[in-house]
């Protein structure tokens, strides 16, 4: 029984993984991003302790999902339906992917910039963590539309 | 002969209407004694009423950062179904900016809508909440405004259809929507904060022109009915979110916090037109941004 109630889950996290599609794929990736910073920002503001390893490791996360984010795939021209959650992905990428590309380009870089930096205090933390929440304003100025 | 007689009155009439409009619709100036009101201006005062009211979204160059916020000389058109709105420079440029404009001609764009040459403004600029501001602020943003730098070149004109196009009907629309009164009856016991918060959302910080939807199919004024309960976006796609507590449940100092930063609580980043707004009201105090949070949780739910 407990071996069913822990494979269950892990099924169900399997199919998802499997069978979702682009659109599910970036949205999922997007609030990976979010719950990273968010936790990396509770470091910053002195709200949870400074681990300098942790920190890095999380840094790390943020850049391995960066890799991932294929736009070619994710915002693929047949992709351009949404979830109906909100908010969701302005009909303005598929107008301008180049200047959608490059805002990404520019979040990538910060987020490189933060590992590199590889921050030894919650002080040194937020002065990279900044650039990073500051590209992903920029893009969804552009680039996403709010559904209420 | 009846049938001349009948023209004739209809003649009469539709001169008399036609009479009436014009009379009704001429734009009316601050008195002697607003004007008096406005006081001597202290520009750094003044700095904080321009943050808090936002000129710099429209009025600077689209996606301006810090110091370049200041360079007032026009910003991008607001496309909206009544037509596109191009905000014009309003550096203090003698030529191309207000730089020629006197401290009353300020005040009566500001709170009457009326530009020094008489003619009506169109409430793409929001003076009908800048009209619930106090005439000594309009002193102190104007006293600021004359600091900043000047930047040469007029903002094209804008392209609005007919009937909109007429800016002698504005005189009708303010009759019927413009309005001084606070939008919301607070209670005495909703205490000062409360009331400072009031006064910076309904007055310069004009939450309301895009968060309330709009009577006369999105022509009119604001509908106090749902104030603050979301509307249809007037520039761009979506829906501009409901912030009276019915929707918007994060505790006061979430909001305080997402206004300072951008950051939702669950981490998510302000969007849209909301990022220019946090980028002005990122510059006002804790405590500012604290009363419009205490403002924010006391408004009627509305669904």
């Amino acid at each position: 029984m407990r071996r069913l109630t822990l494979a269950l889950p892990a099924l169900a996290f399997l199919a998802t993984a499997a069978w979702a599609g682009p659109v599910e794929d970036r949205e999922a990736l997007m609030k990976e991003r979010g719950q990273t910073i968010g936790a990396l920002s509770k470091v910053a503001k002195g709200e949870t302790p400074f681990d300098a390893a942790a920190v890095l490791a999380q840094l790390q996360a943020l850049q391995a999902n960066a890799e991932k984010t294929d736009i070619d795939v994710l915002w693929a021209a047949d992709a351009k339906g949404n979830t109906g959650t909100s908010p969701e992905s302005s009909p303005k990428i598929w107008e301008d992917m180049a200047g959608f590309k490059a805002e990404e380009e520019k979040y990538e870089a910060a987020v490189a910039a933060a590992v590199t930096a590889a921050p030894a205090d919650a002080a040194a933390l937020g002065a990279v963590l900044g650039p990073i929440g500051k590209e992903c304003g920029a893009c969804h100025e552009t680039y996403r539309v709010a559904k209420n | 002969m009846a049938r001349r007689r009948v023209l004739g009155v209809l003649i009469v009439l539709a001169v008399a209407a036609a009479a009436a409009g014009w009379f009704l619709s001429a734009p009316q100036r601050l008195d002697a004694g607003e004007l008096a009101a406005l006081g001597e201006g202290d520009a750094a005062r003044g700095e904080r009423i321009f943050w808090a009211g936002g000129c710099a979204s429209c009025h600077s160059a689209p996606k301006s950062e810090g110091e370049a916020r200041l360079e007032l000389g026009g910003g991008a058109p607001l496309v909206t179904p009544f037509g596109s709105f191009v905000p014009p420079n309003i550096s203090p440029d003698p030529a191309d900016g207000i730089g020629g404009w006197s401290k009353e001609d300020f005040a009566n764009a500001m709170l009457r809508g009326v530009a020094p040459d008489g003619s009506h403004l169109y409430p793409a600029f929001p003076y009908p909440s800048y009209v619930r501001m106090k005439p000594s602020d309009i002193g102190d943003l104007y006293a600021f405004m004359r600091t900043l730098p000047q930047v040469s070149g007029k903002a094209a004109p804008n392209d609005i259809g007919f009937p909109f196009n007429i800016r002698r009907g504005l005189g009708l629309w303010k009759l019927l929507f413009l309005d001084p009164a606070p939008v919301i009856a607070l209670e005495e016991a909703a205490g000062a904060e409360v009331a400072a918060g009031q006064y910076l959302v309904e007055g310069p910080g004009h939450c309301g022109e895009c968060h309330t939807p709009r009577t006369l199919f999105g022509a009119g004024g604001s509908d106090k009915s749902r104030w603050l309960a979301g509307a249809p976006a007037a520039v761009g796609d979506g829906r501009v979110p409901n912030i009276t507590p019915a929707k918007l449940t994060w505790s006061a100092a979430e909001i305080a916090s997402y206004l300072k930063d951008g950051f939702t609580p669950e981490f998510d980043t302000a969007g849209g037109e909301m990022v220019n707004v946090v980028k002005n009201i990122g510059h006002l105090s804790d405590e500012d941004r604290t009363a419009i949070a205490a403002y924010l949780k006391a408004v009627p739910a509305r669904e």
